[in-house]
């Protein structure tokens, strides 16, 4: 599988999401941009939230820390988490590589959907990050 | 992730400014200044600097220069430091201390002299408290008349050449041979005919040189210094480098180990102050911390696990009391694990096991021997 970072919808904050139908629930699978990746920079140590726990949109989920400075993460929209990519923190070089696949970071089972209108496509998203150089 | 910081205003640049942003330099506000932060990044740079050398513009520090007769007694007076018996060529480390011993800012004083014999002193401060001490110094200067004192930092570039290859490739490039200086030896030597201050001093660890020039030379000896180490891997490299090279040395940092409410008794920098042979200002209140011994003490730590913890952390003891902060903390690039520093309270500083408050997560921590890196001797 391989995700279209084009497809995929981005918070302000670098966030991105996928959002797919799973057995009839809403699923969010939440990672990192590409160019915040780079931006920040020899990556050390990525903090993941606990499955079951239930985060509102725009609250702090965890948190990624390169060598000069901690990162918090937040998610783009309200749900419980179902899963994390435990390995991601052992494999933080990988995320470099493969922001959209390997470099996923939690699922959640979306609670508030209304987040998901206030995030920015692709084409906005490329737009801003042109603009913050 | 946080959203980019877009606030206008405007920075000092420094005579390389322009190189940095050329050169792909990320740049970042820096106590006034516009500096890099890193080129490629902080890891690459930093392992430059330890396997071959690191350039860095360190422009932004203060140079500031006394002239004339009485200089070395108004320096005896404002520094920790004994200066009227620093010889031509010499160079100390002290501090500039207020009356009750709190550090004002960390220094560097050389006594030079110019090929027309004419002697004077350099003081290196940093770049956040230079006016602080200008400004600090300034009333002194009535009981000393016959000193000139004049801020040399915008008229002039500083250039930090460090790493182990540093000497061996630099070598030619000044009419002097900088490798025939002994640490914390200074001299004036030139290159085409143009003044060069170089000394061999640094800020990580490493062997290696800094040098003064004129600022309209900055570009063009940072490029020859590039090009002499072209092939044996030397690379520019900005503050993100400096800092985490600066804490493997355990090479305390203004604002960080260092501030007004701490003395140098306390900071662990004895070796630094002269409390016997003279008075200066200050001198009575650290030499009263020194008797009665610091209340607080500066140690090494290694959290356990992967988790950098930050300045600001608590540390607590064994028995969950807090004791003290964290004042620089971060990973080490050359160990591969996290490193700190700390200021404990000084019943506690013998300890062996500490816990760190890591934004709410206790993450235990082992205390160790400063400095965390010694480069190898050869």
């Amino acid at each position: 599988m391989s995700r279209d970072k084009s497809k995929l919808l981005y918070a302000e904050t670098h966030e991105w999401v996928d959002v797919a139908e799973e057995g009839g629930q809403k699923i969010a699978t939440i990672g990192i941009s590409g160019f915040a990746i780079e931006q920040l920079n020899d990556l050390v140590y990525m903090e993941l939230p606990e499955v079951g726990k239930t985060i509102d949109a725009g609250e702090e989920f965890g948190e990624v820390e390169s060598v000069k400075a901690v990162s918090p993460l937040y998610s783009p929209v309200g749900g419980e988490v179902i899963e994390v990519h435990a390995e991601l923190p052992d494999n933080l070089d990988q995320l470099n590589d493969d922001p959209y696949d390997f470099g996923w970071i939690v699922k959640l089972k979306i609670v508030d959907e209304s987040a998901l209108e206030n995030l920015m496509d692709f084409a906005a998203y490329e737009k801003q990050c042109a603009e913050s150089g | 992730m946080s959203q980019a910081d877009s606030s206008p205003q405007t920075y000092a640049q420094t005579p390389l400014g322009d190189w940095h942003r050329s050169g792909g330099a990320k740049m970042v506000p820096f106590a006034g200044y516009e500096m890099p932060i890193q080129y490629e990044s902080i890891v690459s740079e930093h392992h430059a600097c330890r396997n071959a050398a690191a350039l860095f513009d360190v422009s932004h520090m203060g140079r500031l220069r006394f002239d004339g007769d009485g200089s070395e007694a108004l320096l005896d007076r404002l520094l920790t430091r004994r200066v009227t018996d620093l010889p031509v060529g010499g160079v100390r480390y002290g501090m500039v201390c207020n009356q009750d011993g709190g550090i004002l800012d960390d220094v560097l004083v050389s006594h030079l002299k110019t090929p027309s014999e004419t002697r004077y002193h350099l003081l290196v401060v940093n770049a956040s408290n230079r006016e602080k001490i200008v400004e600090w110094i300034k009333p002194l200067l009535d009981d000393f008349p016959r000193v000139t004192f004049s801020d040399r930092t915008e008229l002039t570039a500083m250039i930090a050449v460090q790493g182990p290859l540093a000497m061996e490739t630099c070598k030619r490039l000044f009419s002097f041979d900088p490798s025939r200086l002994k640490y914390y030896q200074a001299r004036i030597t030139d290159q085409f005919s143009k003044p060069v201050i170089v000394s061999r001093t640094g800020y990580t660890g490493e062997d290696g040189f800094e040098l003064v020039v004129r600022a309209e030379e900055a570009t063009r000896v940072w490029e020859n210094l590039l090009l002499a180490g072209r092939d044996v891997g030397f690379v520019p490299a900005g503050l993100g480098a400096r800092d985490t090279l600066r804490m493997e040395a355990a090479m305390p940092l203004y604002g960080h180990e260092l501030d007004e409410t701490v003395d140098p008794i306390t900071a662990g920098l004895n070796f630094a102050c002269n409390l016997e042979d003279r008075d200066f200002i200050g001198r009575d209140a650290i030499a009263a911390v020194k008797s009665a011994g610091p209340r607080r003490v500066r140690i090494g730590l290694l959290p356990g696990g992967r988790r950098p913890a930050r300045e600001g952390c608590d540390v607590l003891s064994s028995d969950g009391q807090v004791i003290g902060k964290i004042t620089s903390g971060g990973p080490s690039p050359t160990l591969g694990f996290p490193i700190a520093m700390a200021m404990v309270d000084a019943e506690h500083a013998t300890a062996s096991e500490f816990e760190i408050d890591i934004r709410g997560k206790r993450s235990p921590a082992t205390r160790t021997k400063l400095p965390f890196y010694r480069r190898p001797q050869k």
